[in-house]
């Protein structure tokens, strides 16, 4: 009798010791290699350790392409407490596998869908929260505001207007578009917004959840906008060979005088040599007239694995996360824009443009290939390429983007 | 007889029989466990459905029949063909290389390493190099034919040159390697035979042909099987500079089948099985009949 | 000798031909050359557009910004931890097995051996889905030494083929006059055969060296992080950290190239040795 109670007293205080192990440490898996988002980081575990002293961080960064793969092993294997990832379909076959918990009680703790409330729909599944994001960044045309204003150009607010610039920049020997395919995605932006502003964001998600043919004449009718820029020769030759830093010297040097692509494009910008003065941001033109304009804003997002072992410590963490101080503070160094509404606004130009364009849009989506199924989203996006290299195989080149998605979204 | 003794005796006794897998043990049974039991492993899987992470889901052929409905497959086919053909060119241009340096001027070995070089190069740098090389606007290449015709190629980007300029990307070390493998040959060439050709009035291309050659037979028959491999196990370059594009048309079987298994686009480990097992496949053919020559050459040790 | 020697034709052709040989070299290292004089461009030439006339400077602090502002040196470092490792396990395991086929005539000798042989040659994506799966549930993965397993193993293959066929050529009688003595298997195999493989290992050495330095198909595979990761699937990734910084990247590609070609330098003619035994040997 009393070697029983021993071992249970001994069983006890074991299971104890192990739970108080537990409770006031999470571990963080994420990918913030590069160096700024590394000390937004940095900088979001000291100020969340300092308000929360009783709570310990393990921080494990991962190299950012290969934490693409790690995240695939650690949340069966090894899953950490908080695990960073994307919003949208990127995160939804982690949702359907039961890999990530449901957070819709801190949303709802937190006033977060009121707060949060441009990104709530790319963080919903099934009416389901499942992480909560903490920065988004704005995607539109940069420019070459001095070009402009040589060329006696306004920034053109339709498509016909954009049209008319173009021509002429292409009469004055300058290439209107700077682009870099190598790597397939920049087509992916120009497709996304060719077609919320052809036929708007609601097909847009029909059309990258797999639910619309490529074959559809709407889809087609993308194209053919799209050719309109192409066959005359509006972006730079070439590249299909170039990444997409590769083009901005040919934006630096007065060759190309505009660019469609994501804010962090500004940096680069400007270490090729151009000053704020010389670039300018506009929202890309409207093309049907009455769709409301929405937006590709990609998301970055913190969840908890359906595997953790401190959930409770994590949900304070992604609480903290969410506050408008918090997501100040990080986007500030990010250099990007925190999600919450009620943050401080960035005041940096070109962020603050973006800001007030991204809480005024319909809609947010979250950039092909986060929107389209992982193998829906290459062969889309070497299609759009092809395409763009070759403009009058559209039709071989929408029957091929058929095929894979007949097969994908199975 | 003691128990001691008798062990002693077996051993003593038994030696020459069990010392061969004793010896073998070590590197035969990693080589099993790395080698061989995955090979078997990797046809398993290709006859299942599987992400890596869920579980394997059994489609019997059904992988293949949906490569047999795959463009890219055909794709990759076609390119491989064209490296199988234009690989081969290394052998000759080795040759030639070798019959070039084979010469005993001064500074002559230094030359002959330099030559060399190219092999001893990690084919990722040697990537990096090349894409350097072509690329539009300030690479070499593009400024040469720019320089020669007027117009610009971006080699890398145009579907029409994109594997021959990867194919020649590879030539460079393998040609390397063609080279110091002629270099061996030719420096131990049989001198009376040479000789007395001479004394026969041939020269030349014609001394070259009849009587050269078939002395550096082993020498082409190593550098033949080195160039095949090589030309169908071709990944690295592939990877580094183009990434199979654009748009899929550089693509290559071994690097198609690394994009369907684990590139971020998709883990489809049962399709990427399937691919590497026809890659294996059709590598086998020419592994056999390899082997099948080793076989008659061991037998007439 | 074949060609005729150039002492033997005309001064003319004497002359055409030193001339040929330097001119010649420089065309053949043509992407090499332009790649070490990019290495050494200030960025302000190629931010400028100046490509490829006269560097305006030697920019040695280029080198200098990759080794700091990356992980190249980890990198290297990596490479190293998993090469050196390789090359002795690899050649240890290899004479051992080399050993095994070359001296004793059993019945599945020659089957084991071309078992070697085609496990040398086949393609690796064959492996890759088992290989990866294994190293993962073993606890392997992202580790160096993960990769140095898997490279010994496969090594092995190439390994034993050498190593057989060296041993092969070495004299019989000394191993049956020592059996006649009653010597026993192991000493014979380390007492009298292994001195003799020395120029063997050597060759064998530099070659597994320079293939496993190369590597980068299963660096990519079975490694991610940069705590494990050698240096030239790193240096892919550096690319794509530094694309169009071309100074930059052509200063890594010399960089990680470094160590196989100076091997290569010293050890020339075990290297040389080593790729061409059986060039001969039919």
């Amino acid at each position: 009798m009393t070697k029983f109670k021993a071992l249970a007293g001994l069983a006890l205080s074991a299971l104890l010791m192990g739970s108080a192990a537990f409770a006031g440490e999470i571990v963080i898996n994420s990918d913030h290699s590069d160096p700024a988002p590394k000390k937004a980081m940095e900088e979001l575990i000291a100020d969340f350790q300092a308000k929360h002293p009783d709570i310990t961080v393990k921080w494990n960064n991962f190299d950012h392409e290969g934490y693409k793969a790690a995240i695939r092993n650690f949340l069966t294997a090894d899953p950490p407490d908080v695990a960073a990832w994307y919003a949208g379909n990127r995160m939804a076959p982690f949702v359907g596998a039961g890999l990530f918990e449901d957070v819709s009680d801190v949303w709802a703790s937190n006033g977060l869908d009121e707060q949060l409330k441009s990104s709530a729909a790319s963080m919903t599944i099934d009416g389901k929260k499942w992480g909560v994001p903490y920065t988004y960044y704005q995607w539109g045309i940069y420019y070459r505001a001095d070009i402009f204003a040589e060329q006696g150009i306004t920034p053109p607010k339709t498509w016909a207007e954009l049209l008319a610039a173009s021509e002429k920049l292409k009469a004055a020997g300058i290439t209107p578009f700077a682009i870099g395919t190598k790597a397939l995605w920049p087509t992916g932006g120009w497709f996304d917004y060719l077609n919320l502003r052809v036929n708007g964001y609601e097909f847009h998600m029909e059309l990258t959840s797999g639910k619309v043919p490529y074959t559809d004449p709407r889809v087609k009718a993308v194209f053919e906008k799209w050719a309109e820029l192409v066959s005359p020769g509006y972006f730079l030759e070439n590249h299909a060979a170039i990444d997409w830093q590769d083009a901005i010297p040919q934006m630096v040097q007065g060759k190309a005088a505009m660019y469609l692509m994501g804010n962090f494009a500004v940096a680069t910008m400007k270490d090729g040599g151009l000053t704020e003065d010389q670039i300018g941001f506009m929202q890309f033109p409207e093309i049907t007239p009455g769709i409301p304009m929405a937006e590709d804003a990609p998301t970055d997002t913190f969840h908890i694995p359906s595997g953790a072992k401190n959930k409770e410590d994590a949900k304070v963490f992604l609480a903290y996360l969410a506050s408008p101080e918090a997501q100040a503070k990080m986007n500030a160094t990010l250099g990007q824009l925190p999600v919450n509404n009620q943050a401080a606004k960035p005041s940096d130009k070109f962020l603050d443009a973006g800001f007030t364009m991204l809480s005024n849009a319909y809609a947010l989506a979250q950039f092909y290939d986060r929107d389209a199924d992982a193998e829906m989203a290459k062969a889309g996006m070497e299609g759009f390429q092809e395409f763009m290299v070759k403009p009058d195989q559209i039709d071989r080149i929408l029957e091929r983007l058929e095929k894979v998605r007949a097969k994908v979204y199975k | 007889m003691s128990d001691t003794a008798r062990s002693a005796g077996f051993w003593k006794r038994n030696q020459l029989k069990i010392a061969p897998w004793a010896f073998l043990a070590p590197g035969a049974i990693m080589f099993l466990l790395y080698v061989l039991i995955p090979i078997v492993q990797s046809v398993w899987i290709s006859f299942h459905d599987w992400d890596g992470l869920g579980d394997k889901v059994w489609i019997g052929l059904g992988n293949y029949v949906e490569l047999l409905d795959d463009d890219t497959f055909y794709v990759a086919l076609k390119n491989n063909l064209i490296w199988l053909a234009l690989y081969l060119l290394a052998i000759p241009m080795g040759l030639a290389t070798a019959l070039f340096l084979n010469q005993t001027v001064w500074g002559i070995r230094l030359y002959k390493s330099l030559f060399f070089f190219p092999f001893v190069i990690s084919q990722v740098v040697v990537g990096l190099m090349f894409t350097w090389f072509y690329a539009p606007d300030f690479g070499l290449f593009s400024q040469l034919i720019k320089w020669l015709t007027g117009t610009e190629i971006a080699v890398l980007a145009d579907e029409r040159f994109v594997t021959l300029g990867i194919i020649v990307a590879g030539l460079w070390p393998q040609t390397a390697y063609c080279m110091i493998l002629y270099l061996t040959g030719l420096n131990n060439l049989n001198p009376e035979q040479i000789e007395a050709a001479r004394m026969d009035n041939a020269r030349g291309w014609r001394l070259l042909w009849h009587v050269i050659l078939p002395q550096l037979a082993p020498a082409t028959f190593i550098a033949m099987v080195v160039t095949v491999i090589g030309a169908l196990r071709s990944f690295d370059l592939v990877s580094i500079m183009t990434a199979g594009g654009p748009y899929g048309s550089s693509q290559v079987l071994s690097y198609f089948m690394y994009e369907q298994a684990l590139s971020e686009y998709g883990y489809r480990m049962g399709y990427g099985a399937a691919i590497a097992v026809v890659l294996f496949l059709i590598m086998m053919v020419f592994i056999t009949l390899f082997i099948v020559r080793m076989i008659a050459q061991e037998r007439n040790r | 000798m074949f060609p005729t020697p150039i002492q033997k034709a005309s001064p003319a052709a004497r002359i055409g031909y030193q001339v040929l040989l330097p001119v010649a070299l420089m065309i053949w290292l043509i992407p090499l050359i332009g790649v070490a004089v990019t290495s050494l461009r200030p960025a302000s030439d190629l931010a400028a557009g100046n490509y490829f006339g006269i560097p305006s400077g030697l920019a040695f602090e280029n080198y200098a910004a990759v080794f700091r502002d990356s992980p190249i040196g980890w990198y290297i470092l990596n490479s190293f931890k998993v090469t050196v490792p390789t090359v002795i396990g690899a050649v240890a395991l290899s004479c051992l097995t080399g050993f095994a086929l070359a001296v004793y005539g059993f019945r599945a000798n020659l089957w084991v051996f071309f078992a070697f042989v085609a496990g040398n040659f086949i393609p690796f994506q064959i492996l890759m889905v088992p290989v990866r799966d294994m190293t993962l549930r073993a606890g392997m993965y992202d580790t160096t030494l993960g990769l140095v397993l898997f490279h010994i193993a496969f090594q092995t293959g190439f390994c034993t083929l050498f190593m057989r066929n060296f041993i092969k050529g070495l004299p019989f009688a000394l191993i049956e006059s020592a059996r006649v003595e009653g010597v026993s298997e192991w000493r014979i195999f380390r007492y009298i055969v292994l001195p003799l493989m020395r120029p063997a290992i050597a060759a064998l050495s530099v070659l597994v060296f320079t293939f496993v330095w190369n590597d980068y198909f299963w660096a990519t595979v079975l490694v991610q992080g940069q705590h494990a990761m050698p240096v030239t699937a790193g240096l892919y990734s550096l690319n794509g950290q530094w694309v169009a910084a071309w100074h930059l990247v052509s200063a890594g590609s010399i960089v990680a190239a470094l160590p196989p070609v100076l091997m290569f330098f010293l050890m020339q003619r075990h290297f040389i040795a080593g790729l061409t035994l059986g060039a001969t040997k039919g």
